[in-house]
């Protein structure tokens, strides 16, 4: 017998009930859709909601009228909502849920915008999408140091180490040599140190990678912070006085409205930064290097037989990612602030919950961090117009978000199979 | 080895056949020797060094990623690459290979079906796929037998024709006489590490096993027929979930009567663990009753079903039966510790356990260096000993053993094996899961038989295997009837070489649908 040709017995195809995840989804989402028509239709004044697409008052704008925009963003969110109810096709879920949570989050804002006092009911998107980005970089470098890791197999919380380590050797060299470019190199080499760590204690010592990662952590908050009152603080001048990168406009591009004066008018990290995701998107899913990370991260005794050397693998990978932390880090101080003590503050690890949320995948991972980094952003705005929502509430929801998307609320989250185990051969 | 020659290796558990092979294949270092291809010492640092060398190896847990497609899996460590130093994957190339190499062999797979949704069969086939493709001469099989049914068993050894027809050579590592009879053209067989002798196909069952295991060892349960009495579990309308939240078990019914012994016979993972699992208390029930001696016992908690009367015999001793860094003594008593004699108030008494202990070690002899001995230490056989003393020494109504003798020397089978009889000779109900479908035939008073989370049907011991074989591959005997059971012969194979034995009689299902 060469062929697979046994008949199966008739199986009843395994019935969930009616309940299946995306009509929970659904009808929470109905919900939520119904509340925003309901309450923010009622608090929104008649004032027109502008979204200004400049930085201004002024200039083309999109306007609604408040309430009658709080009302129908809302109800476009209860019909979504109402959509997955009622059962739409499996590929269709993520495209019809995405509407609906845009549809509710307008809603919200309509009401805010138009409710703000004179003067200041305009929201200037370019200003928002700008934030966005730029409160998001950090984390999208820190998520690609955690996909490039996790993806062959080693468990990295050590971001928030690599991270604060690249900033301050960035800092540190950028100042001594008077060069941005050998900031660069140096934050670049300093996230690679942390990693060095942790490659070392976790691939070659077994060391528990979980314990490890928040040990180095501290242990970079600990040689940083010493390091910065003892050299910076004394001499700021000759030690904390890196050289920054300019803002580099792209010919053409700049001039798209909206998206050209808030993309594309940005730093070498900005550029960086979205250039690596697809790099490594790429890289994960269509190259050699990619099936065999992948691999060592899913079943290394697999990849081990057919010839790959795993610990090989863990070690490039682990310090690559380090490489990659440490730029973020530097997108810090050697483009925005000079260096303070502790600076990333749980950037590390809001950047280890993007990876999570952007399950394991280099744009996955983007998507989370720009959902955080909207969610930053809007709190500071809505801090400006005077809202009356507490900016702590806001501060909250992305964090409240993760959490259920970890849950299993939006698919199920599954991390590559060896992620934290160590590879002991034979 | 000679150029297409099938030969095996044929030993018990722990005789050293697999390690021996990861010698070979470069997984593990030789202390000391030599091996010789064509003539030539080969040194071996890794398995690369091997597949340079033409040799290839099926192991006994499928080395395959189970969230790539078969291609990936195919081209993993061999990939064909574009674009120089960047190193993009030919895909089409690799696949356009894949199916080459199938349809050479007759190896049918789907280049791009993901290994996990794929059942044991089709998986075993993409590793065999998986070393053709990277041209070996000599293939190693380890164990390829232990997770199929015995039709797809019989696909195998079609397929190992086939190969050694192509020229290739193979090695068949196994402990199942009856397979080995009907394939092999040499047969070495080790025992503890070292080749006792060789022998030819001819050679008889008894005399093989004997070669085995050093001495004469029955092969059978002797057994009186049993008096079944009045139902002690009783199973209705059962439906479990496995740890992915999918339907392990999907409405059972089943009853097992006082004084016989049900065997559970299927392919692993067809819901065996779960159902018993969900019986133990150890997984929640979706749906259904278990009831135990009239009395409901389903969402009880572990302890109170133990408690209850039901001894336990877990399929993985090494994870659920026994705490490996304990001592010999404190395992035995592992269930009943807070129980006088063994505790008083907060306190153990060690005399009291130490006292019982010496005393079951003689009992089921044990064989272990002292009551104080970390049980790790001991062989498979000697740790199921101790499990089977703990759950045997309760008054007990029920007694569930899985995979009771999985990973055990034949003298501990034999030993567990009578226990069990005389267990179920003194009344207690037993049900016995094995994936060993001579271990059920052997114990069983009836057989049920599980396939995807049901009982697809109970038959008596004296069923023909071919027919319980065929209904642990979903096949009932009405669905053979109506419907043309599917599969072409091989071209030009024939199965002439089998020489009797428990190998699953050489007919295909498709044969006797002619008949």
């Amino acid at each position: 017998m060469s062929t697979t040709a046994v008949p199966d017995v008739a199986v009843a195809a395994v019935d969930e009930g009616f309940w299946s995840r995306p009509r929970k989804v659904g009808l929470v989402l109905l919900a939520l859709g119904v509340l925003a028509a309901v309450l923010f239709g009622a608090l929104a004044t008649g004032q027109q909601a502008r979204f200004t697409l400049s930085e201004t008052e002024g200039g083309a704008a999109l306007e609604i009228h408040g309430t009658v925009g709080a009302i129908l963003f809302g109800i476009v969110a209860a019909a979504a909502g109402g959509a997955l109810l009622a059962g739409v096709p499996k590929r269709w879920f993520t495209v019809v849920l995405g509407v609906g949570l845009v549809a509710f989050v307008l809603s919200f804002l309509c009401w805010q915008v138009s409710a703000a006092p004179e003067g200041r009911n305009f929201m200037p998107m370019v200003n928002i999408v700008r934030g966005t980005f730029v409160l998001a970089l950090p984390l999208i470098f820190g998520a690609l140091a955690g996909v490039l890791c996790e993806r062959s197999g080693v468990v990295n919380v050590a971001i928030e180490g690599q991270l604060l380590m690249g900033a301050f050797s960035g800092a540190l060299f950028g100042s001594l040599s008077g060069s941005v470019w050998v900031g660069l190199v140096a934050a670049a080499i300093g996230g690679a140190f942390v990693s060095l760590l942790l490659a070392v204690f976790a691939i070659r010592y077994l060391v528990d990678q979980v314990v490890m990662g928040v040990v180095l952590n501290l242990l970079a908050v600990g040689v940083t912070g010493f390091l910065y009152e003892r050299l910076m603080q004394t001499n700021a001048e000759k030690y904390n006085s890196a050289p920054r990168f300019g803002n580099w406009e792209i010919p053409l591009l700049k001039d798209i409205p909206l998206l050209g004066p808030a993309l594309f008018r940005g730093n070498i990290f900005l550029y960086l930064g979205l250039l690596l995701v697809l790099i490594i998107h790429l890289a994960l899913f269509r190259t050699r290097w990619g099936l065999r990370t992948r691999s060592v991260g899913e079943h290394p005794t697999a990849a081990d037989t057919l010839g790959v050397k795993v610990l090989g693998l863990r070690y490039r990978n682990v310090l690559l990612a380090g490489v990659v932390a440490g730029i973020g880090g530097a997108s810090y101080t050697l483009a925005l602030y000079s260096f303070t003590k502790n600076m990333i503050g749980g950037k590390g690890f809001i950047a280890l919950a993007a990876l999570i949320f952007g399950r394991w995948s280099p744009t996955g991972a983007l998507l989370a961090a720009l959902f955080f980094g909207f969610a930053d952003q809007l709190a500071t705005y809505l801090g400006a117009i005077g809202s009356s929502i507490p900016s702590q509430f806001l501060a909250m929801l992305p964090y409240l978000a993760t959490i259920l998307a970890v849950a299993g609320l939006v698919g199920r989250v599954r991390a590559p199979a060896a992620d934290g185990k160590p590879y002991i051969k034979g | 080895m000679e150029p297409g020659e099938i030969h095996a290796l044929l030993g018990e558990n722990g005789a050293g056949k697999s390690t021996l092979m990861n010698v070979l294949y470069g997984l593990y270092q030789p202390d000391e020797g030599e091996i010789l291809v064509d003539g030539q010492p080969l040194k071996l640092k890794g398995p690369s060094d091997a597949i340079a060398a033409g040799i290839g190896m099926v192991h006994q847990h499928f080395m395959l990623v189970p969230v790539f497609t078969v291609t990936e899996n195919i081209m993993l460590g061999a990939e064909q690459v574009r674009g120089g130093i960047v190193g993009f994957l030919d895909r089409r190339r690799a696949r356009r290979e894949v199916a080459e190499v199938s349809a050479r062999y007759h190896l049918r797979v789907d280049p791009d079906a993901v290994i996990e949704d794929l059942p044991v069969g089709i998986q075993q086939r993409v590793e065999i796929v998986k070393a053709l493709t990277r041209d070996v001469d000599l293939l190693i099989l380890d164990e390829p037998t232990a997770v199929l049914t015995p039709q797809e068993t019989e696909e195998l050894l079609t397929v190992m024709r086939s190969l050694k027809a192509a020229g290739k050579s193979i090695v068949f590592i196994t402990h199942k006489l009856g397979e080995v009879k009907a394939i092999a053209d040499r047969i070495t067989v080790i025992r503890r590490g070292r080749t006792v002798g060789t022998a030819s196909p001819e050679a008889s069952r008894d005399e093989l096993a004997a070669l085995m295991v050093g001495r004469n060892v029955r092969l059978t349960v002797d057994k009186q027929p049993a008096t079944p009495g009045r139902p002690i579990l009783e199973v209705a309308g059962l439906v479990v979930d496995d740890d992915r939240q999918i339907r392990a078990v999907d409405g059972i019914d089943l009853t097992v009567r006082a004084g016989e012994v049900l065997g559970v016979a299927g392919v692993q993972g067809n819901g065996q663990t779960e159902l018993i699992e969900a019986i133990m208390g150890l997984r929640p029930t979706l749906a259904g009753t278990v009831t135990l001696d009239g009395e409901p016992i389903h969402g009880w908690s572990t302890k109170k079903v133990l408690r209850a009367g039901v001894g336990y015999v877990p399929e993985d001793r090494s994870v659920d039966g026994l705490v490996k860094e304990f001592s010999v003594a404190e395992n035995l008593v592992l269930d009943i510790y807070d129980r006088p004699p063994f505790g008083k108030g907060l306190a153990l008494r060690p005399d009291a356990i130490a006292s019982s202990a010496r005393e079951r070690i003689a009992q089921f002899d044990v064989r272990t260096p002292s009551a104080d001995a970390a049980v790790g230490t001991l062989s498979g056989g000697n740790q199921q000993k101790v499990i089977v003393a703990r759950e045997l020494s309760r008054p007990l109504k029920l007694f569930i053993a899985a995979q009771p003798t999985r990973g055990v020397d034949v003298g501990s089978i034999e030993f567990i094996h009578s226990r069990v009889i005389r267990e179920r000779d003194v009344g207690t109900a037993v049900m016995v899961v094995s994936s060993e479908l001579d271990e059920v035939i052997g114990l069983a008073d009836r057989i049920a038989v599980m396939y995807r989370g049901r009982i697809i049907g109970i038959v008596g011991p004296d069923t023909p295997r071919e027919e319980i074989g065929l209904l642990m591959a979903g096949i009932t005997p009405d669905a053979r009837r109506s419907a043309p059971a599917g599969g072409a012969a091989t071209p030009g194979e024939a199965t002439g070489g089998t020489t009797g034995g428990v190998a699953p009689a050489p007919e295909s299902p498709g044969n006797e649908d002619e008949a």
